[in-house]
């Protein structure tokens, strides 16, 4: 990356929740490091760095991505949704939220918002997947807390609680 | 009057904070000022260091350079023995060694700088297997390689060979494990000489790394603070490698002044930090014609490492559990754990107990048909009964119904109508499936006298509006610590869950409630949770505040007016021993744990044989655990332990390359997804132990590692007619061995 300093900084401008940001950053900075050093939006987990266990989950112009495998650059003009973006307010959670901590689907919670944002993302899709679309929306985010039981249900359980 | 709130599933205390990203993990902290640390480690497995050198071209003068001479005090991670340097200092035992530390503002040039320092190694022969260092085929540590060794010695083994009607003998084997909490390790050290050091961190044991940093640093206790922050899992592989850590940037920090910190990425912390020991074990069974267990000679070796860390106390549970749920009069079980050059080998959920007990529950079915009984009729006729003695000699207090849960077991996972379709329908089929089951046992809590040892202490303190506070140093790493407490310490006082609140684990502000370790934090600690929240009401009775009889709203207007009058409210409760509990280190005989958890696991299999891919269908996980204290967090530690079993059994497989974790990423190291889980169908038999809090809660944490692994290589054999006695079982290996039609390693 010192190689990166030889080269000038850009200056990238995107969206992230909902709110117009330009940062100054190496155009190979990873959007990981930009949402959680620059932006301090912490809730952005790394867990490996190489795209294999999805706590770094975001949304990229509505699509999932690992943050850790996204250069700054990509990002440029785009619209970038975090953990931080998807309570309603700070009182009222997400149904999906809701639904993990009804469920159990949260235990070290370390990819929790990586498993929250890759839920959301599914039920924006598919608001009524079934057992197997919801294993295969999620099986690029790893947990080595619940085996998976409980994130299902909580799952589930906000399909449900949206549809009543 | 508050409803009970055992046996209620109320929200995770810290449950918010998680979904919506705003709990703080070691990385998302940042100080004004900080430094980031890294690490420089041997790039030899063995041998003594002859030079370090720095590459040019790097402004080498704006790092913190940290190595063995800096140590203030004593270069030993103060743990059981005092073998491991924090920095290698002079010789090098593996290769992930420390050697060298490192700190600058710019995390990028740090990695840079790390790579550029070259550490010259005059080689040394290394030892790098189990067996290599049994057969000392080179002495590496001590005299004869060995940390460790055990003998539990019950009754006359030797006199039982000549009436046994069968002898059964085999050989099992268990590989590495790495924890993979998806959270890896780190640490954030301030220290100085004025103010003393102060370290964050990601740990289960803040106690561990308070004791290890007052040795290194040689400072009073009281100049030495440990905060534990929210830690994304453990799984015992925080148990002891943040005092290391913890050591490493606190180094940093006293040479620079300056925060440090020290975050490992994934391939650093897969590769140097600990992982499952691997092990051997060889059974010897004598066996009568009717299926009685007349003796067990179990023989049980497992890999240390390069240092002692925790591996006298892993082979400890290990042997325990070695001989299972059932009674034998003769047993004897022999035990070592044996140095190589690898990286210490340490803390993982069962701690020694899933190896011993996959051998066994194979053991068991191999015994099963050898002398032309059911795997389940075998068992049947030997589980322990309550009176009965396990292999140390412990009388069996309550009451134990093995029998009980494996019918129950069998009904819930169609055990016998499986079993009868699937060897109707196999021989048809590409696919085969196959069933298979294990019985076992979990003791909850320190072994033998490692409770009294302790003396835990926990404390409960309330504020004037009655709110009360829990002191403890058990450390919420997922499994509930948080809340569970809180309810055991909202039914004792008769209030809300929500009345309740947590200490930060922090060693300024929390007594030492022992390790977050071992099945304990329930059963032990919930234990004196209980009574230190029931201390808080006595005062208030006994100094005349109270009614023994209240409400709510006479609790709040009692604390109030106690605190009035007296400035706080606090109570502390210790450990004490159960009387009557007899523990001999010496002989290794007498009560070994406080209370055992029971279980029988059955997994259901199928077997691809042209992919030779073996996967988990459905698992059906029956335990007794004592009182449940939360329905949802309990079914959650059961399904996170089944599921970790599966990996262990089937999925995770470390590559050693000369002492070395080759596949040290997420990409090669592969634990199961959401798509490798079959259902895990939890279920509880309650059964009110007398130990422990809340009428009777036993230890959870470790029991679901034990089961999976060897149910389901009963199953493959159920649906190969192959057996197989190594785990990890890797397509290759399975493809092996059904090519050869023989099982492997005997």
């Amino acid at each position: 990356m010192r190689e990166a300093e030889t080269t000038s900084k850009v200056a990238v401008t995107c969206t992230v929740n909902g709110v117009a940001h330009t940062v100054e950053a190496y155009s190979m900075m990873r959007l990981l490091d930009v949402l959680r050093e620059d932006l301090r939006l912490t809730g952005t987990k790394e867990g490996c760095g190489e795209g294999e266990c999805g706590a770094c989950s975001v949304m990229l112009n509505g699509e999932l991505v690992n943050s850790c495998l996204i250069p700054i650059a990509q990002v440029e003009g785009a619209n970038i949704k975090t953990i931080e973006g998807i309570s309603l307010s700070d009182e009222q959670l997400h149904g999906v939220q809701e639904a993990f901590i009804v469920c159990g689907g949260a235990q070290c919670g370390i990819c929790t918002p990586g498993m929250v944002i890759a839920a959301v993302h599914l039920l924006e899709r598919n608001p009524t997947p079934d057992d197997a679309e919801i294993r295969d929306a999620l099986a690029g985010n790893l947990c080595r807390c619940t085996g998976y039981v409980k994130i299902f249900e909580a799952v589930v359980h906000a399909c449900r609680n949206r549809k009543a | 009057m508050p409803k009970h709130v055992i046996g209620r599933t109320v929200p995770r205390k810290e449950g918010r904070d998680k979904v919506t990203g705003r709990a703080r993990y070691i990385d998302d902290l940042h100080f004004p000022d900080m430094l980031y640390g890294t690490t420089v480690r041997s790039p030899s497995p063995r041998g003594r260091i002859k030079s370090i050198s720095f590459d040019e071209g790097l402004p080498w003068d704006e790092f913190v350079i940290v190595t063995a001479k800096d140590v203030p005090g004593m270069n030993a991670v103060a743990l059981i023995l005092l073998d491991q340097p924090y920095l290698a200092d002079g010789s090098v035992n593996h290769r992930e060694e420390p050697v060298l530390l490192l700190a600058h503002h710019d995390k990028y040039l740090l990695e840079e700088a790390r790579r550029a320092v070259h550490i010259e190694i005059e080689p040394l022969p290394a030892v790098f297997t189990l067996e290599d260092s049994v057969n000392r085929r080179e002495i590496i540590w001590g005299e004869d390689n060995v940390f460790k060794s055990f003998l539990v010695d019950k009754g006359n083994v030797d006199e039982a060979w000549d009436k046994a009607d069968f002898i059964v003998e085999g050989e099992y084997w268990t590989g590495a494990q790495e924890q993979l909490y998806i959270e890896n390790n780190g640490c954030i050290a301030i220290a100085n000489e004025a103010e003393g050091v102060t370290v964050w961190g990601s740990m289960q044991c803040p106690y561990y790394v308070h004791k290890a940093l007052v040795k290194l640093f040689d400072l009073p206790e009281n100049k030495i603070r440990v905060i534990q922050v929210e830690t994304g899992g453990g799984f015992g592989g925080k148990e002891e490698y943040p005092s290391m850590i913890a050591g490493h940037a606190a180094l940093l920090a006293w040479k620079s002044g300056k925060p440090v910190k020290l975050v490992y990425d994934r391939a650093e912390d897969m590769a140097a930090t600990t992982k499952r020991h691997p092990s051997k074990t060889r059974h010897r069974t004598a066996v009568s014609r009717d299926g009685k267990l007349l003796a067990m000679e179990i023989d049980f070796v497992v890999d240390g490492g390069a240092y002692a860390t925790l591996s006298s106390v892993v082979l400890s549970r290990g042997t325990i559990h070695a001989a299972g749920p059932y009674y034998c009069e003769n047993v004897r079980i022999k035990s070592c754990a044996v140095a190589t050059n690898v990286p210490p080998h340490g803390a993982f959920r069962g701690f020694g107990a899933p190896q011993s007990i996959f051998a066994l529950e194979r053991h068991m079915d191999k015994i099963a048909r050898t002398i032309g009984l059911s795997a389940e009729e075998l068992r049947r006729r030997n589980f322990i009964q309550e009176g009965e003695t396990t292999a140390t000699g412990q009388v069996i207090r309550e009451r134990v119904e093995m029998a009980k849960l494996l019918e129950r077991a069998f009904e819930l996972s169609d055990y016998q109508e499986k079993r009868e379709r699937f060897t109707r329908e196999n021989d048809a089929s590409r696919i085969k499936r196959g069933i298979g089951f294990a019985s076992f046992m979990h003791g909850a809590g320190f072994t033998g006298s490692g409770e009294e040892f302790l003396r835990s202490i926990v404390g409960a303190e309330a504020t004037r509006e009655g709110r009360v506070r829990v002191l403890a140093a058990s450390t919420e790493i997922g499994q509930g610590t948080n809340t569970i407490f809180a309810q055991i310490a909202a039914e004792a006082l008769r209030l809300e869950y929500e009345d309740i609140d947590m200490a930060q684990p922090d060693t300024a502000n929390v007594p030492d409630s022992g390790p977050t370790v071992a099945s304990r934090t329930c059963m032990i600690v919930g234990k004196l949770v209980e009574s230190a929240a029931l201390g808080l009401q006595q005062t208030l009775v006994r100094s005349g505040f109270l009614k023994d009889d209240y409400t709510p709203d006479e609790w709040r207007a009692a604390c109030a007016g106690y605190i009035e009058e007296f400035g706080t409210l606090k109570s502390y409760s210790q450990y004490k021993q159960p009387e009557g509990t007899h523990w001999d280190d010496e002989k290794y005989q007498g009560d070994a744990y406080g209370a055992f958890a029971w279980a029988v696991y059955v997994a259901e299999v199928t077997v691809d044989t042209l992919t030779y891919e073996a996967r988990v269908v459905d698992f059906v996980a029956l335990q007794e655990v004592g009182r449940v204290i939360h329905p949802v967090l309990a079914a959650g530690q059961i399904e996170g332990g089944v599921a970790q079993g599966i990996g262990f059994t089937l999925f995770e497989n470390v590559v050693w390359q000369d002492g070395r974790m080759h596949n040290s990423q997420m990409t090669n190291y592969i634990i199961p997804t959401s798509a490798d889980i079959p259902p895990i169908r939890v279920f509880f038999e309650e059964n009110h132990a007398q130990q422990g809090p809340a009428g009777g809660a036993k230890g959870i944490g470790e029991l679901p590692m034990d089961g999976a692994a060897p149910a389901i290589l009963n199953a493959i054999e159920n649906a190969i007619g192959i057996g197989v006695n190594h785990v990890p079982l890797m397509p290759e290996a399975l493809m092996h061995v059904m090519k050869e039609g023989a099982s492997a390693r005997g």
